[in-house]
């Protein structure tokens, strides 16, 4: 059958290829053969809430390597069409090649069939490939978006679950952002109330947990277009350089100067002749 | 029957969980508890729904790991789907429960997900399967599923009689799975009801219609006799 989709066909049935991988892959780290790198962790607020209008996407701005802040301004609400956008927790590599992949077949998409890509349709995509990869793409991932069939609010995990839900908190600092969600979300909320419970809840994780942080940027998703407001509210403790650290030119006095003649041997002259064929 | 749906190894979202169909004469019901766990100590959602709507008279109730289960719905959804496009005419519940059972079986190893089949089709009425994790298919007049099950046997052996009525057997369902969620720490939230029946006489009007009703019950309304 003709499938307007650049995906591979889906052989029926499921395909565990990568099980047996994993799996040596595995093995093989603890032996110490293979030393996977220590990917950079999001260690992250993200949250979502449906409104009236549309839906308002949120996160916080921290990346961490460990224990240290390795992005304060990483950018977790991530592009996939003009009507959906994605934010990521989790691995930071793979929230962001796997959006930049989704964002890619649903432009082709778009562009072969002629129509407006559906959330359902990313989710289920995002679903195929997460489930396929058996866990290993650590991304946790909330899409919001608007299409002709209304607005919706849904969350994948890295194992390929999905649910559709109209609020939600997720990453490290989910639960005390749920916590905020829980107590005031109210159904058909308007603009103003919905971008304050949204930053609220990312404030709330942003305090209690230690790997968010930084500052809040907030995503608005209606019918009529996007509001992407990067940062909607920036963290009262950014630290401002006090001095300019460029120095100039000849700051760091010269003392003393050698030269050293390196001596070189023509040992061997070969000379090709190139095939610069000129025209006739 | 699927005895217990092990929470503590499987790996993200687990639907520990109580599922349960019942046939009566003239269809079936099908339901399950609304909960979705992580670790068996952290509820992930409370609303979640495990009842999929296979094909237009036929539903399945999962437990197990969420994401393999809804891998396999989904597939199931589709290989239905084409299958009764092949045969021009709606799937048997036979067809969608081996469906459900080849995938189980065949990739035994790699997935952790157990399920209900049931609904109705015009060769043999309403009927009841149960798919479990192994692969294994059973038809049964009635079936009760998830780590939730293991508290109601008793209750369910006790209260089920063959020939009951709508009422009774949507009573039963009721209470059979209000009294698994009271017992059942990752077994929770909301009762969801699916009833299931021939509704109209022709076959091919829209097929909300042969789902009658679909029912929610709040979880902490008391078990009633």
């Amino acid at each position: 059958m003709a499938l307007s989709c650049v995906l591979e066909p889906a052989l029926s049935g499921f395909n565990f290829e990568n099980s047996t991988r994993n799996i040596v892959l595995e093995n093989g780290s603890e032996e110490g053969k293979i030393k996977a790198p220590k990917p950079m962790k999001t260690g992250t607020t993200i949250a979502g809430v449906v409104y009236k209008d549309g839906v308002v996407l949120g996160a916080d701005t921290r990346a961490t390597s460990d224990e240290v802040v390795a992005d304060k301004m990483c950018a977790k609400i991530h592009y996939i069409a003009p009507n959906i956008y994605c934010c990521g927790a989790g691995t930071a590599a793979d929230t962001e090649k796997t959006t930049e992949i989704l964002s890619s077949n649903l432009t082709i998409f778009s562009m072969n069939s002629g129509r407006n890509p559906r959330v359902v349709m990313a989710v289920n995509i995002l679903q195929d490939m997460l489930f396929r990869y058996r866990g290993m793409i650590g991304a946790h991932l909330i899409l919001g978006g608007v299409d002709c069939t209304g607005s919706h609010l849904y969350t994948v995990g890295p194992y390929g679950s999905m649910d559709k839900v109209p609020y939600l908190a997720m990453g490290s600092g989910n639960l005390p952002a749920m916590g905020i969600l829980e107590d005031r979300f109210k159904a058909n909320m308007d603009l103003e109330e919905a971008k304050s419970l949204v930053s609220d809840a990312i404030h709330a994780g942003i305090m209690s947990d230690l790997g968010s942080g930084n500052n809040i940027d907030l995503c608005v998703i209606t019918k009529e277009g996007v509001d992407y407001i990067r940062p909607h509210k920036e963290s009262p403790f950014n630290y401002k350089r006090q001095a300019k650290y460029k120095y100039k030119p000849g700051t760091t006095p010269v003392l003393t100067k050698t030269v050293t003649q390196v001596e070189l041997e023509l040992l061997d002259e070969t000379v090709q002749m190139m095939e610069t064929a000129g025209s006739s | 029957m699927n005895r217990h749906s092990f929470d503590s190894r499987v790996k993200g979202v687990s639907l520990g969980t109580t599922i349960l169909a019942v046939k009566f004469a003239g269809g079936v019901i099908i339901g399950s508890d609304s909960r979705a766990s992580m670790g068996g100590s952290y509820v992930s959602s409370k609303v979640i729904n495990k009842l999929v709507q296979v094909h237009d008279r036929i539903f399945c109730c999962m437990s197990g790991s969420l994401a393999d289960a809804q891998a396999i719905t989904r597939a199931a959804k589709f290989q239905l789907a084409f299958h009764s496009i092949q045969m021009d005419e709606p799937p048997l519940v036979m067809a969608a429960a081996s469906i459900m059972q080849e995938l189980c079986y065949q990739h035994k190893e790699e997935l952790s997900a157990g399920f209900i089949t049931a609904g109705w089709d015009r060769k043999k009425g309403p009927q009841v399967y149960s798919v479990s994790m192994g692969g294994m298919l059973v038809s049964q007049p009635f079936t009760i599923g998830g780590s939730g099950s293991t508290y109601i046997y008793g209750y369910a052996d006790a209260k089920y009689k063959p020939g009951m009525t709508r009422e009774e057997c949507q009573t039963f369902a009721v209470n059979a799975l209000a009294l698994a969620m009271g017992r059942d720490n990752v077994s929770g939230g909301v009762a969801h009801l699916a009833i299931i029946s021939e509704k109209g006489e022709d076959m091919k009007e829209d097929a909300d219609r042969a789902l009658s009703q679909s029912r929610c019950v709040m979880g902490n309304s008391k078990a009633k006799e």
